[in-house]
């Protein structure tokens, strides 16, 4: 079972992508579900077992790697956190193939879109249960992989191969320092198992390396890959473009697994991060920055995924700040639910997507919602638990996170609370904006388009049932295990909180008002969109030519991707062509050139000096030998 | 005598030459003696590939020493014998040219259609060479096999490659051959003071340290060259975009390797204190060459260029990890040198399908290839990625050795060997989205065919080793572990005693 539930959306990729083209896009995507269920089945009995069971436990496979005291194996590696993680992928991600078969029924390419999520889900689990750092690269690298190939899917259009482009290396900067700490990690452990790393935590506490103390460098190094993969302030610009792939990859990669990976990094490590306060401190900056950053551009996006995309950034801003205030058991209780009515949202997205004819742009959308209203009902509950709205699945995971920062020591923990207050309103604001815009006011697609608008079959909206269910109650019903007084027993060790960091107890500490600030701050968001685009709906034109600056800066997401191509993508470019052109082929080349050159003249002016002239043959014979003969003799040969 | 009961390296190392004198003595009609010497060539070099495997079964991992030694008096009047053997650096080497080898000719089994006979007998010839190369344990023996490499690659290039190649092919020959003779002084130099060629003997004779300063830097002229290491790399995207297909491969796959064997294999031993004390000045060239060649493969606009150039950035890995004289370093660049040798030999072999169809290397003549050679993009893509280091194929273990031992010489090394990941990263995409991906909008690529049977076989084996190096590299890194190890050990020995004299 602890096998089976990796390794069985390896075996549904591998069987659709070799044999998809002789066994049919029909049987590829039974293959794949059926592994999926059976791995959910395991993964979700696992969850129970290992969590409520208190029972961790570590599956060795085989050697990978052992040099000199450089000892790797493959090994799964099953405690609280890992379980977690799994029950959730393997959920979520067989609900996702189930609705794929709907929204992909008319691609030409099904087999390899099935291999390819299978594949995806797969190195994913790899990841969350890595017993080393180098398997959990492998998962890492490994989703790297899966997401370049999702977001490429429709390899046709430039602008996905573009994207998808960019996703792998911006991942690959962040990879970059995962594999520094990775080795900084050996050298100061001997060792990158968890079990040797979270050991003798003790022992190497006061380990430095070039004057810093080591545990904040590797922390720092860390936490800069995971910002790569978890699209953080900085390293964040792939994820919105990655949005040229299919919407259910969307939901999976970009929303409820892949992105999420860097947070589970910091849970895993969270016995280093825990004599890192320098590192948390960088931590929970950037996160809190992270949070507000993209929910201000969430504000004014057009496209429905990249609303949605931006939410996604500003929720993993959420978790990290929550991570680097300590509170690890609160980032990943936002990481769980919010996998729910995250998936939830851009699975509504699609199927509004389906619904419209491939039309993305909700300035083209409106009027809608009596025409689809299984999926209008859905989409508000996702948006509510996202919002924070009291009993909805986001309402316990992000209050809590919110009063974890408040609770939290330091002008980090406050820094965080207030960017995670401004964030909870904008979160609430640009939601229903969202739904206001999409479903509701004048039909502004064209007469075509109204026609065909229909609610999708059922094999999509089932799923989307479910994550609405999950999205409900997820919160209610794991709130006491992960963040409530049961929480000592339900992590069982796997997430540590260091001897000074009370703070899951301090957060049930903090003043009467402060659980109550979210709530009131999100529904005054909701109230200021309804005012904006149900009522006075002539505000946000105004509003956007009276601060245009603003609203061109927002629009145009900081211009971040504008000020990277600036400064790395265009200067690389033209380093690399003058390198090429002016180094290597005009100095390098030039000199073994120029001595070819200079050979054939000067064989040219030999050929002047064989004059067919006895005597001067001999004079130089004479010369030579005098040469020779002097040089023996003073003994300069040997 | 040996392990096998029988002169296996001997046989190893000339059968080769003896399909070549039967393919010789073939006459007749044109096509007959085409298909035969096709056909004697890809049976020889299977069964020395066969043979070889010999090795992979018997030998002693847990032996540190020479292995399958056998020993002739040859010139005995100058202590020079015929001395050939392998260790756990060598062994491996030997299976790597003798699976090329049989894959290269099935390769070429349509692409050449000029002058076949000769073009088999220079293929053969020329794994004599490799296969002699990697099992001489006497000095003079390694010369002669390590220049006699450059005959038949030289024909090779010259006679079957593109529009260039004899200036291509020249400048192949003279760049190595002039580091060459450096390093035959070298050898002599060695030879009158030790009174032997022989190898092993060699290690226990010590060198002055002023002495190992000239010995080191006649030794780099040549192995540098070979490797390439930059700036001497300009003569292999040369090579590369002249030289056929199969060329292509036993170039990188095997040829690339004897620079950074050379440093193994002589001057870590042999040197010790020269090679400390150059080690910073290989690490800034070597982490120029991860740098400054990925960037430079970036702007290529050759598919053969590109991966030329970025061989030079992989082989850079390799000088680092030699030079960091750890473990985790040496275990690193040996299966670097080793993966890169599958990787990059069957990246030339992608692009050689792709050339056969459509005769030209400019990448900007291709676009959305995947459309219509689906199995093609695939296998394209597997090795795109592993040359990449992406885990879990070959290419990564390696990379992760390296750079770990990298961080504990220096960390801005280790930074700048990793920086190499995201430009490989981004040359490498670009490379495929602009061959593979896109709309397929040229008119002529409509019509072509994915890949046949016969190249499905050739990539085949690739493919297995390419993801079992991946999954499983202790199976590859044990054969290696004990050699290192021991070679780790000695060198520290010699240093700690250097060090002891000069207090």
């Amino acid at each position: 079972m602890f096998v089976g539930a990796v390794f069985f959306p390896l075996l549904g990729a591998s069987i659709a992508g070799l044999f998809g083209r002789w066994i049919g896009d029909k049987a590829a995507q039974l293959v794949t579900i059926t592994c999926m269920v059976l791995a959910a089945l395991c993964g979700v009995t696992l969850f129970f077992e290992v969590a409520f069971g208190h029972a961790p436990q570590t599956v060795q496979i085989m050697n990978f790697v052992d040099v000199g005291g450089f000892e790797v194996s493959w090994a799964l590696r099953y405690d609280t956190l890992s379980a977690v993680m799994v029950g959730m992928v393997t959920f979520i991600s067989t609900l996702i193939h189930i609705y794929s078969v709907g929204y992909m029924s008319h691609d030409p390419s099904r087999a390899r879109f099935f291999s390819y999520l299978s594949l995806f889900t797969f190195m994913m689990l790899m990841l969350v249960t890595a017993d080393n750092l180098v398997q959990l690269f492998f998962g890492w690298e490994g989703v790297g992989l899966a997401s370049y190939l999702l977001i490429g899917f429709w390899y046709e259009k430039d602008s996905a191969c573009n994207a998808a482009m960019k996703a792998f290396i911006v991942n690959r900067v962040g990879d970059l320092f995962f594999m520094l700490g990775l080795a900084l990690t050996f050298w100061t452990f001997g060792s990158v198992e968890f079990d040797t790393i979270f050991g003798s935590i003790e022992q190497h506490r006061e380990a430095t390396f070039a004057g810093f103390p080591a545990y904040e460098v590797i922390g720092v190094l860390l936490f800069l890959g995971a910002c790569g993969k978890s699209a953080q302030l900085g390293l964040h610009t792939w994820l919105p473009d990655a949005m040229e792939g299919p919407t259910p990859v969307s939901a999976l990669i970009h929303a409820a697994t892949m992105v999420t990976a860097g947070v589970f990094l910091v849970a895993r490590m969270s016995p280093v991060f825990e004599y890192a306060p320098i590192a948390l401190a960088i931590v929970t900056v950037v996160g809190a920055s992270t949070a507000l950053f993209a929910a201000t551009i969430g504000c004014v996006q057009n496209d429905i995924k990249r609303v949605i995309a931006y939410s996604t950034c500003s929720q993993l801003g959420y978790m990290f700040f929550a991570a680097g205030v300590g509170a690890y058991q609160g980032a990943i209780f936002h990481l769980f639910t919010h996998a729910f009515f995250k998936a939830l949202l851009f699975l509504g997205a699609g199927s509004v997507i389906h619904a419209m004819s491939d039309e993305q742009d909700i300035r083209k959308m409106g009027g809608i919602w009596k025409k689809i209203p299984a999926t209008y009902a859905l989409f508000w509950i996702g948006s509510l638990a996202l919002a924070g709205v009291p009993l909805f699945a986001g309402y316990y995971s992000k209050d809590f996170m919110i009063e974890a920062a408040f609770a939290a020591h330091g002008w980090t923990g406050k820094y965080a609370w207030f960017c995670g207050m401004a964030a909870a309103f904008l979160t609430a604001f640009y939601s229903w904006r969202l739904i206001i815009v999409t479903f509701h006011g004048e039909p502004r697609a064209d007469h075509h388009t109204m026609e065909h608008v229909h609610e999708s079959p059922p094999v999509m909206v089932l799923p989307l049932v479910v994550l609405g269910l999950g999205a409900t109650f997820a919160g209610m019903v794991f709130a006491p295990y992960f963040i409530g007084h049961d929480w000592q027993a339900f992590w069982n060790g796997a997430i540590v909180n260091g001897p000074a960091n009370h703070i899951m107890h301090d957060v049930h500490e903090v003043p009467e008002w402060v659980p109550l600030a979210p709530t009131v701050v999100g529904l005054s968001g909701i109230l200021v969109a309804y005012i904006m685009y149900m009522f006075v709906p002539s505000i946000p034109g105004k509003l956007a030519s009276a601060f245009r600056p603003i609203y061109l800066f927002l629009l145009n997401k900081w211009y971040f991707d504008e000020l990277y191509d600036a400064i790395f993508v265009r200067p690389a470019r033209a380093l690399a062509r003058m390198l090429w052109q002016k180094v290597d082929a005009g100095a390098i080349d030039g000199v073994p050139n120029g001595v070819a050159s200079l050979a054939v003249d000067v064989a040219q002016g030999a050929v002047r000096l064989q004059t067919g002239r006895v005597a001067s043959y001999a004079f130089t014979m004479i010369a030579g030998l005098a040469v020779f003969v002097s040089l023996l003799a003073f003994g300069a040969v040997r | 005598m040996n392990a096998a009961g029988f002169p296996l390296l001997t046989l190893l190392t000339f059968l080769p030459l003896v399909g070549a004198a039967f393919i010789l003595t073939q006459r007749g009609e044109e096509e007959v003696v085409a298909s035969n010497a096709r056909w004697t060539a890809l049976w020889t070099s299977l069964i020395v590939f066969g043979l070889s495997l010999i090795l992979w079964f018997k030998f002693d991992k847990a032996d540190a020493g020479f292995q399958f030694v056998e020993q002739l008096d040859w010139l005995a009047e100058f202590g020079v014998t015929y001395h050939v053997g392998v260790d756990g650096i060598s062994v491996l080497f030997i299976l790597l040219s003798t699976l090329l080898t049989p894959l290269c000719i099935l390769a070429s089994w349509d692409s050449i259609r000029m002058r076949v006979r000769e073009y088999m007998v220079a293929f053969l010839v020329l794994e004599t060479m490799m296969v002699g190369m990697f099992c001489a344990l006497d000095f003079v023996v390694f010369y002669v096999f390590f220049e006699g490499v450059l005959i038949p690659m030289f024909l090779i290039i010259g006679v079957w490659g593109h529009s260039r190649r004899v200036y291509a092919s020249f400048k192949f020959f003279l760049y190595t051959f002039l580091g060459s003779v450096l390093m035959l002084l070298a050898i002599l130099l060695l030879w009158f003071r030790a009174g032997t060629t022989d190898i092993p003997a060699l290690f226990d004779h010590a060198i002055p340290p002023s002495l190992q300063t000239w010995i080191f830097l006649a030794f780099f002229a040549s192995f540098a060259v070979k490797v390439p290491m930059w700036p001497f790399h300009t003569w292999l995207p040369d090579a590369h975009v002249e030289a056929p297909t199969a060329g292509s491969v036993i170039l990188a796959g095997v040829l690339l390797k004897m620079g950074a064997y050379g440093f193994l294999r002589f001057s870590l031993p042999l040197l010790p204190q020269a090679s400390a004390d150059f080690a910073p000045f290989i690490y800034v060239l070597s982490v120029v060459a991860v740098v400054y060649t990925s960037l430079v493969a970036l702007a290529q606009e050759n598919m053969k260029k590109l991966i030329a150039y970025s061989s030079v950035a992989h082989m850079g890995i390799v000088t680092l990890g030699i030079f960091t004289f750890n473990v985790q370093g040496l275990s690193g660049a040996l299966f670097q040198m080793l993966s890169h040798g599958i990787v990059s030999g069957a990246l030339f072999l992608c692009v050689g399908v792709l050339y056969d169809r459509v005769h030209s290397l400019e990448i900007a003549r291709y676009g959305g290839v995947a459309k219509i050679m689906p199995a093609y993009a695939v296998v394209f893509m597997l090795f795109t990625m592993a040359s990449v280091a992406l885990p879990g194929l070959a290419g990564f273990p390696g990379e992760l050795l390296v750079i770990v031992a990298a961080w504990k010489v220096n960390p801005w090394v280790a930074f700048g060997a990793a920086f190499g990941m995201i430009l490989g990263a981004a040359y490498m995409l670009f490379l495929y989205r602009r061959v593979a991906f896109g709309k397929l909008t040229k008119q002529d690529l409509m019509g072509l065919l994915d890949m046949s049977a016969r190249e499905k076989l050739v990539f085949a084996p690739l493919i297995i080793l390419t993801i079992w190096m991946g999954v499983a590299p202790q199976s590859f890194l044990s054969f290696f572990q004990a050699s290192v190890t021991a070679l780790v050990a000695r060198h520290e020995a010699a240093l700690g005693a250097a060090r002891l004299a000069g207090m």
